[in-house]
Protein backbone atom coordinates (compact mmCIF):
# COMPACT_ATOMS: atom_id res chain seq x y z
CA UNK A 1 0.00 0.00 0.00
CA UNK A 2 1.29 3.41 -0.89
CA UNK A 3 1.25 6.43 1.40
CA UNK A 4 -1.85 7.98 -0.21
CA UNK A 5 -3.91 4.86 0.31
CA UNK A 6 -2.85 4.72 3.98
CA UNK A 7 -3.88 8.35 4.54
CA UNK A 8 -7.13 7.78 2.67
CA UNK A 9 -7.91 4.70 4.74
CA UNK A 10 -7.32 6.66 7.96
CA UNK A 11 -9.70 9.43 6.88
CA UNK A 12 -12.25 6.84 5.78
CA UNK A 13 -12.05 5.15 9.17
CA UNK A 14 -12.62 8.50 10.90
CA UNK A 15 -15.69 9.05 8.73
CA UNK A 16 -17.02 5.54 9.36
CA UNK A 17 -16.77 6.05 13.13
CA UNK A 18 -18.71 9.31 12.80
CA UNK A 19 -21.40 7.57 10.72
CA UNK A 20 -21.80 4.90 13.38
CA UNK A 21 -21.99 7.45 16.22
CA UNK A 22 -24.61 9.46 14.36
CA UNK A 23 -26.77 6.38 13.87
CA UNK A 24 -26.31 5.47 17.54
CA UNK A 25 -27.49 8.96 18.51
CA UNK A 26 -30.57 8.53 16.32
CA UNK A 27 -31.38 5.35 18.20
CA UNK A 28 -30.73 6.73 21.69
CA UNK A 29 -31.80 10.38 21.91
CA UNK A 30 -35.22 11.27 23.35
CA UNK A 31 -37.16 13.31 20.79
CA UNK A 32 -37.25 14.23 17.11
CA UNK A 33 -35.19 17.41 17.37
CA UNK A 34 -32.35 15.80 19.31
CA UNK A 35 -32.32 12.89 16.86
CA UNK A 36 -32.18 15.34 13.99
CA UNK A 37 -29.21 17.06 15.64
CA UNK A 38 -27.21 13.83 15.92
CA UNK A 39 -28.33 12.42 12.61
CA UNK A 40 -27.52 15.50 10.58
CA UNK A 41 -24.21 16.68 11.99
CA UNK A 42 -22.55 13.32 12.51
CA UNK A 43 -23.63 11.80 9.21
CA UNK A 44 -22.68 14.94 7.27
CA UNK A 45 -19.15 14.95 8.65
CA UNK A 46 -18.89 11.17 8.37
CA UNK A 47 -20.01 11.05 4.75
CA UNK A 48 -17.74 13.99 3.86
CA UNK A 49 -14.69 12.34 5.44
CA UNK A 50 -15.46 8.95 3.88
CA UNK A 51 -15.89 10.31 0.36
CA UNK A 52 -12.83 12.57 0.57
CA UNK A 53 -10.87 9.61 1.94
CA UNK A 54 -11.85 7.58 -1.12
CA UNK A 55 -10.69 10.47 -3.30
CA UNK A 56 -7.33 10.55 -1.52
CA UNK A 57 -6.85 6.79 -1.69
CA UNK A 58 -7.58 6.78 -5.42
CA UNK A 59 -6.20 10.10 -6.76
CA UNK A 60 -7.83 9.76 -10.18
CA UNK A 61 -11.24 10.07 -8.55
CA UNK A 62 -10.61 13.16 -6.44
CA UNK A 63 -12.61 15.50 -8.67
CA UNK A 64 -15.81 13.44 -8.77
CA UNK A 65 -15.47 12.54 -5.10
CA UNK A 66 -15.18 16.23 -4.20
CA UNK A 67 -18.32 16.99 -6.22
CA UNK A 68 -20.29 14.35 -4.30
CA UNK A 69 -18.81 15.42 -0.95
CA UNK A 70 -19.57 19.12 -1.46
CA UNK A 71 -23.08 18.26 -2.60
CA UNK A 72 -23.69 16.26 0.58
CA UNK A 73 -22.16 19.06 2.65
CA UNK A 74 -24.48 21.66 1.10
CA UNK A 75 -27.79 19.81 0.89
CA UNK A 76 -27.82 17.88 4.18
CA UNK A 77 -28.40 20.93 6.43
CA UNK A 78 -31.15 22.14 4.10
CA UNK A 79 -33.07 18.88 4.34
CA UNK A 80 -32.54 18.84 8.12
CA UNK A 81 -33.94 22.37 8.35
CA UNK A 82 -36.97 21.38 6.30
CA UNK A 83 -37.53 18.32 8.48
CA UNK A 84 -37.28 20.24 11.75
CA UNK A 85 -39.60 22.97 10.51
CA UNK A 86 -42.12 20.43 9.25
CA UNK A 87 -42.11 18.47 12.50
CA UNK A 88 -42.53 21.65 14.58
CA UNK A 89 -45.39 22.87 12.42
CA UNK A 90 -47.11 19.50 12.57
CA UNK A 91 -47.06 19.70 16.41
CA UNK A 92 -44.62 16.93 17.22
CA UNK A 93 -44.10 17.30 21.02
CA UNK A 94 -40.78 18.45 22.43
CA UNK A 95 -38.83 16.50 25.04
CA UNK A 96 -40.13 17.04 28.58
CA UNK A 97 -36.81 18.41 29.82
CA UNK A 98 -37.05 21.31 27.38
CA UNK A 99 -36.81 24.61 29.24
CA UNK A 100 -37.24 27.20 26.49
CA UNK A 101 -39.32 27.39 23.33
CA UNK A 102 -38.67 30.79 21.77
CA UNK A 103 -40.74 30.11 18.70
CA UNK A 104 -43.88 29.64 20.77
CA UNK A 105 -43.05 32.52 23.12
CA UNK A 106 -42.86 35.03 20.32
CA UNK A 107 -46.09 33.81 18.85
CA UNK A 108 -44.59 33.02 15.47
CA UNK A 109 -45.85 29.47 15.39
CA UNK A 110 -49.50 29.79 16.32
CA UNK A 111 -50.61 26.50 14.86
CA UNK A 112 -48.64 24.40 17.36
CA UNK A 113 -50.89 23.11 20.12
CA UNK A 114 -49.36 22.26 23.51
CA UNK A 115 -45.83 21.62 22.36
CA UNK A 116 -43.60 22.11 25.42
CA UNK A 117 -44.32 20.54 28.78
CA UNK A 118 -48.06 20.47 28.31
CA UNK A 119 -48.22 16.73 27.74
CA UNK A 120 -46.83 14.34 30.33
CA UNK A 121 -48.07 11.33 28.43
CA UNK A 122 -45.01 10.75 26.22
CA UNK A 123 -42.17 11.04 28.71
CA UNK A 124 -38.86 10.38 27.05
CA UNK A 125 -40.31 8.71 24.03
CA UNK A 126 -38.73 5.36 24.91
CA UNK A 127 -40.48 2.18 25.89
CA UNK B 1 -3.59 0.31 -5.45
CA UNK B 2 -6.30 -2.10 -4.37
CA UNK B 3 -7.64 -1.66 -0.86
CA UNK B 4 -7.00 -4.64 1.34
CA UNK B 5 -9.92 -6.91 2.02
CA UNK B 6 -9.87 -6.60 5.80
CA UNK B 7 -10.09 -2.79 5.75
CA UNK B 8 -12.93 -2.98 3.28
CA UNK B 9 -14.85 -5.43 5.46
CA UNK B 10 -14.30 -3.27 8.56
CA UNK B 11 -15.47 -0.01 6.91
CA UNK B 12 -18.42 -1.59 5.20
CA UNK B 13 -19.43 -3.45 8.35
CA UNK B 14 -19.38 -0.27 10.42
CA UNK B 15 -21.49 1.51 7.81
CA UNK B 16 -23.96 -1.33 7.61
CA UNK B 17 -24.25 -1.39 11.41
CA UNK B 18 -25.09 2.33 11.26
CA UNK B 19 -27.79 1.64 8.65
CA UNK B 20 -29.15 -1.13 10.89
CA UNK B 21 -29.39 1.21 13.90
CA UNK B 22 -31.23 3.80 11.79
CA UNK B 23 -33.55 1.07 10.53
CA UNK B 24 -34.48 0.09 14.10
CA UNK B 25 -35.43 3.72 14.76
CA UNK B 26 -37.36 3.87 11.49
CA UNK B 27 -39.30 0.74 12.43
CA UNK B 28 -40.30 1.82 15.95
CA UNK B 29 -40.30 5.62 15.77
CA UNK B 30 -43.37 7.02 17.57
CA UNK B 31 -44.20 9.69 14.99
CA UNK B 32 -43.82 10.08 11.24
CA UNK B 33 -41.07 12.66 11.73
CA UNK B 34 -38.94 10.14 13.62
CA UNK B 35 -39.13 7.70 10.73
CA UNK B 36 -38.32 10.44 8.25
CA UNK B 37 -35.26 11.55 10.25
CA UNK B 38 -34.00 7.97 10.39
CA UNK B 39 -34.51 7.52 6.64
CA UNK B 40 -32.70 10.81 5.97
CA UNK B 41 -29.66 9.59 7.93
CA UNK B 42 -29.80 6.23 6.11
CA UNK B 43 -29.68 8.08 2.79
CA UNK B 44 -26.49 9.92 3.73
CA UNK B 45 -24.81 6.76 5.05
CA UNK B 46 -25.77 4.87 1.89
CA UNK B 47 -24.26 7.61 -0.30
CA UNK B 48 -20.94 7.20 1.51
CA UNK B 49 -21.13 3.41 1.31
CA UNK B 50 -21.72 3.50 -2.46
CA UNK B 51 -18.46 5.41 -2.93
CA UNK B 52 -16.59 2.93 -0.71
CA UNK B 53 -18.09 0.07 -2.74
CA UNK B 54 -16.88 1.73 -5.93
CA UNK B 55 -13.38 1.96 -4.46
CA UNK B 56 -13.37 -1.72 -3.61
CA UNK B 57 -14.76 -2.92 -6.94
CA UNK B 58 -12.59 -0.38 -8.84
CA UNK B 59 -15.57 0.93 -10.78
CA UNK B 60 -15.48 4.69 -11.21
CA UNK B 61 -19.11 4.79 -12.33
CA UNK B 62 -20.27 4.12 -8.76
CA UNK B 63 -19.31 7.66 -7.78
CA UNK B 64 -21.75 8.97 -10.39
CA UNK B 65 -24.39 6.60 -9.04
CA UNK B 66 -23.80 8.04 -5.55
CA UNK B 67 -24.20 11.60 -6.88
CA UNK B 68 -27.50 10.81 -8.62
CA UNK B 69 -28.70 8.97 -5.50
CA UNK B 70 -27.90 11.99 -3.32
CA UNK B 71 -29.75 14.40 -5.64
CA UNK B 72 -32.88 12.25 -5.88
CA UNK B 73 -32.93 11.56 -2.14
CA UNK B 74 -32.62 15.29 -1.38
CA UNK B 75 -35.59 16.07 -3.60
CA UNK B 76 -37.58 13.25 -2.01
CA UNK B 77 -36.88 14.37 1.56
CA UNK B 78 -37.81 17.98 0.73
CA UNK B 79 -41.06 16.79 -0.87
CA UNK B 80 -42.07 14.69 2.15
CA UNK B 81 -41.17 17.54 4.52
CA UNK B 82 -43.35 19.94 2.54
CA UNK B 83 -46.15 17.40 2.68
CA UNK B 84 -45.87 17.11 6.47
CA UNK B 85 -45.77 20.88 6.87
CA UNK B 86 -48.78 22.08 4.96
CA UNK B 87 -50.25 19.14 3.13
CA UNK B 88 -48.41 19.73 -0.18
Amino acid sequence: MTITSVIGALIMGFGAIFLFLGAFGILRLPDVYNRLQAGTKCTTLGAFCTIVGVGIAQPDWIFKALIVAVFVLLTNPISAHALARASYKSAVPLYDGTVVDKCREFGECEEVGGAAGASESDAGGEE
Amino acid sequence: MRMSLTLYIVFFGVGEAAVLLCMIRALRGPTASDRLVAVDAMITITTALLVVLGLFLERRIYVDVALVYAVLAFVGVIAVARYLEKGL
